[in-house]
């Protein structure tokens, strides 16, 4: 158990955390000043005998101070996050040499489809695996994201990637892997009484074992 | 001065003496229909508490049988341990309950109906017998909630948000009638809020006392204004969704249904456009009544009475514009994703500046901490904490990774739970005498109050913590997942503290319940207060005033240098105090 964000595992994580970091010293500042502060005011100004309050409404310059901070301080949150938003989930975001995956969720199970050794998908080689998301690390990927029946999210921590998973739509979420390893490909959409034990296994791979392990599945998917 | 009741209805201020079933059945005195309201949604509260427990007992000890257990049915928890689909009716209903039948109607139906005639000087709402057909609807909306726990195939299980289309195909999700009774019990609690806000809002605008101005208003009466205006344009949004729910459910329409042509983001654009502007229907009037009890355990004016009106204005239009950061990973055009992330960063502002006049009210006041004020300060420091952190959802790259997970379910509870709630339990306390003429026990509130506090973050903090590792909500079982069984332990710790919340609650029910009886008698102005509802005997009489009062000032006006004692009461006359011109709306 650590107390912290999972390990990073792709390109998103570092300016994902880098932001989330960001805020935790913006909110944080905040988040003392205002705790100590109440602190402070209840022992000192606590009632006792002979102590009279002061008498006043209020102050127009504090006012003006404690309005123009937290505004100017959340646009320049907004500008920076939308430049990080636009690159990870913008309309042209996907790299154009993304290696496509068909990702097809269906209670309760993820249905993976491999473009095959032509890497392309919607070709006659594509086959589908249950369960199990390959991928080569260092290489962006798309998945192609579609439901059979009712809304799934598709989540993986270590890449800091989510994204629904919605009956009538094809939605693309693209992500590039860093470290190889296997790591958990969770639903975080509720989506029945077995959205628990709605996972799959995702194994990066490098590049060499991943071509192995494609020429070996697309063999089995034939046989 | 009996001469005014010449004036019509108002003859019987003192005495109500029609049978008991039109007096407390079926009641159309706004204070009596509060404290319907009051009765109710303290019940519902226990249930949405009990549910929640069995929530926390499967978390912390997966598997295992609830003690006690064995009297739930097979079709729940066969020996005790809770199936999946149970885990998610759970889930759904702990949800509804809190949100639509105790906290909603706790603020809204209870303070709204008891405190907006006292505080602006009026004998009783503009509509009074459409005040009694909010309370009956919400009653019934109750019981056929309560009721859809009952039903063979068990209760809505889609969670609170209801996403289609798992809550309009009865294939998918496992429940037929179960989900039907949900969305009849949502038509019926959206038509219930919408009769009331527009008493609300009628009331406020046309039956002040003589002297009664907008800016002399109390904040609590603002809030609860504002409140009004947002439940009387959200709600039937929500009853339009609804009904359009339970078409596709009973007639086979498919307004949600891709498979048939129809939308599935469409119930979430509805949903959350309604719900959004809910959120700060939660929120707004806990707000307002802190301020009341703060300017009060201050001994002090508010401070910034203005800035606080318009912070408060500010939130309610801002409220509309900011429901699509509940969709930002939910395959909505990601451009609309950076404008409603701009809108909703921009909300933080104003309520940013009400927690700097709560704290700017404090400052150099001569505090004195009453079970009320207590649980005032708790809300700016709790408030504070569910504030912060909805910024991390607000920017979008970081709600991308912690959407759905506990992050969310601590944020939310800090505001609703160490927010709403613990403003309902100072008000409570605070207007207890007023309503029932006694008061509650200081002590015991004081121990209610300091183990409730303690609890409540030993339950809540540690979510942030799973949350950040990655723990997604709703999972009947986050064992399933390598990377959440080494926070077993820290999900137990937190189950154990949520027991110890639950138990502590008995402290306050057993307050309640005790003080009605023999607590004790209450004096007509127990807080030395200034608002017009202290004017008047504790309890209140039938009709409220003889005569309504005149205002003279504002609501906040402690510790005033010409004042003998620390509080000057706005119906108080002060030899410089000039009559109002005239009455801003004919009283009567």
């Amino acid at each position: 158990m650590h107390w912290w964000l999972p390990p990073k595992a792709s390109t998103f994580a570092g300016p994902i955390d880098g932001l989330f970091i960001a805020i935790l010293i913006i909110t944080g500042v905040a988040f003392v000043l205002v705790e100590a502060g109440l602190i402070w005011f209840t022992i000192r100004y606590r009632s006792r005998p002979g102590r009279k309050a002061f008498y006043t409404h209020g102050n127009t310059r504090a006012e003006v101070i404690w309005t123009a901070i937290p505004a100017v301080t959340m646009v320049a949150l907004g500008l920076i996050s939308n430049h990080y938003w636009v690159e990870i989930k913008g309309r042209n975001s996907v790299p154009a040499n993304a290696y496509p995956i068909g990702i097809h969720a269906k209670q309760f199970e993820w249905q993976i489809t491999y473009p095959g050794p032509d890497g392309q998908l919607g070709t006659a080689d594509d086959f589908t695996v249950r369960n199990q998301l390959h991928v080569p690390v260092g290489r962006p990927i798309v998945a192609h994201l579609s439901s059979e029946d009712v809304i799934h999210s598709f989540y993986v921590p270590q890449f800091r990637v989510r994204q629904d998973v919605v009956p009538g739509m094809e939605i693309k979420a693209w992500f590039q892997p860093t470290v190889p390893g296997t790591y958990e490909l969770g639903c975080s959409q509720l989506c029945g009484l077995g959205h628990y034990r709605m996972r799959a296994q995702v194994f990066v791979h490098t590049q060499a074992e991943f071509d192995a392990w494609m020429k070996q599945a697309a063999q089995e998917a034939t046989q | 001065m009996t001469t005014v009741a010449a004036t019509g209805h108002l003859a019987h201020a003192h005495h109500d003496d029609r049978p008991f079933i039109r007096k407390y059945i079926f009641s159309t005195d706004h204070k009596i229909i509060g404290i319907q309201f009051l009765f109710v949604s303290l019940f519902f509260l226990l249930v949405g508490g009990l549910l929640a427990m069995q929530m926390r007992w499967q978390l912390g000890f997966p598997g295992k049988p609830i003690p006690g257990g064995g009297i739930l049915p097979d079709t729940m928890a066969p020996g005790g341990v809770i199936l999946p689909e149970y885990y998610i009716q759970l889930v759904t209903m702990h949800g509804t309950f809190m949100v639509f039948f105790a906290i909603m109607p706790l603020l809204v139906g209870v303070y709204a109906n008891f405190l907006i005639p006292l505080k602006i000087g009026t004998h009783d709402m503009a509509f009074p017998r459409i005040n009694m057909w909010s309370f009956w609807s919400f009653f019934a909306a109750g019981l056929v909630m309560l009721a859809s726990l009952f039903v063979p195939d068990g209760a809505a299980r889609a969670g609170w948000t209801m996403y289609v289309p798992l809550s309009a195909r009865h294939d998918l999700s496992g429940a037929s009638l179960g989900q039907e009774l949900w969305s009849v019990s949502i038509i019926l609690v959206g038509l219930s809020s919408i009769l009331g806000s527009l008493n609300y809002i009628s009331t406020i605008i046309n039956n002040r006392a003589p002297g009664m101005t907008w800016f002399r208003l109390p904040l609590s009466v603002w809030s609860l204004f504002i409140t009004a205006i947002l439940g009387l344009l959200a709600l039937p949004v929500l009853s339009g969704a609804a009904i359009m729910l339970l078409f596709d459910q009973v007639l086979s329409t498919h307004f949600f249904d891709p498979a048939a042509g129809g939308q599935a983001l469409l119930w979430q654009h509805l949903f959350w456009f309604f719900g959004h502007p809910e959120v700060y229907i939660l929120i707004l009037p806990a707000m307002g009544m802190v301020s009341d009890i703060i300017a009060n355990g201050s001994r002090k004016p508010i401070f910034g009475y203005h800035s606080m009106v318009f912070a408060i204005v500010a939130i309610g239009f801002l409220g509309w514009i900011v429901w699509g950061h509940h969709m930002f990973v939910s395959g909505m055009n990601p451009t609309l994703g950076s404008s409603f992330m701009v809108s909703t960063l921009i909300i933080a502002v104003p309520s940013a500046v009400k927690v700097f006049n709560w704290m700017g009210t404090m400052w150099r006041g001569n505090l004195k901490f009453t079970v009320p004020m207590l649980n005032a300060t708790a809300f700016v420091a709790m408030f504070v904490i569910g504030g912060l952190s909805g910024i991390y959802m607000a920017a979008t790259p970081v709600d991308m990774f912690i959407h759905d997970t506990y992050f969310i379910v601590a944020h939310l509870h800090y505001v609703l739970f160490g927010g709403s709630l613990f403003a309902l339990f100072g008000a409570i306390v605070y207007w207890y005498p007023k309503m029932f003429g006694r008061m509650m026990s200081e002590r015991w509130g004081k121990v209610h109050f300091w183990l409730t506090f303690i609890f409540y973050n030993c339950t809540f903090f540690p979510m942030h913590i799973t949350g950040m590792a990655g723990e997604m909500r709703r999972l009947y079982d986050p064992n399933q997942y390598t990377f959440l069984q080494p926070y077993q332990p820290m999900r137990e710790f937190i189950s154990i503290s949520a027991f110890l919340l639950f138990a502590t609650q008995l402290i306050f029910f057993v307050n309640f319940w005790w003080s009605l009886f023999k607590g004790k008698k209450a004096d007509q102005n127990p807080w030395h207060d200034n608002g017009l509802e202290w004017s008047l005997p504790a309890p209140a009489p039938h009709g409220n005033w003889e005569k309504v009062p005149t205002v003279y000032r504002g609501p906040y006006e402690f510790s005033h240098p010409q004042a003998r004692e620390d509080y000057l009461p706005q119906y108080v006359k002060l030899p410089t105090d000039r009559e109002p011109a005239s009455a801003p709306a004919a009283a009567h």
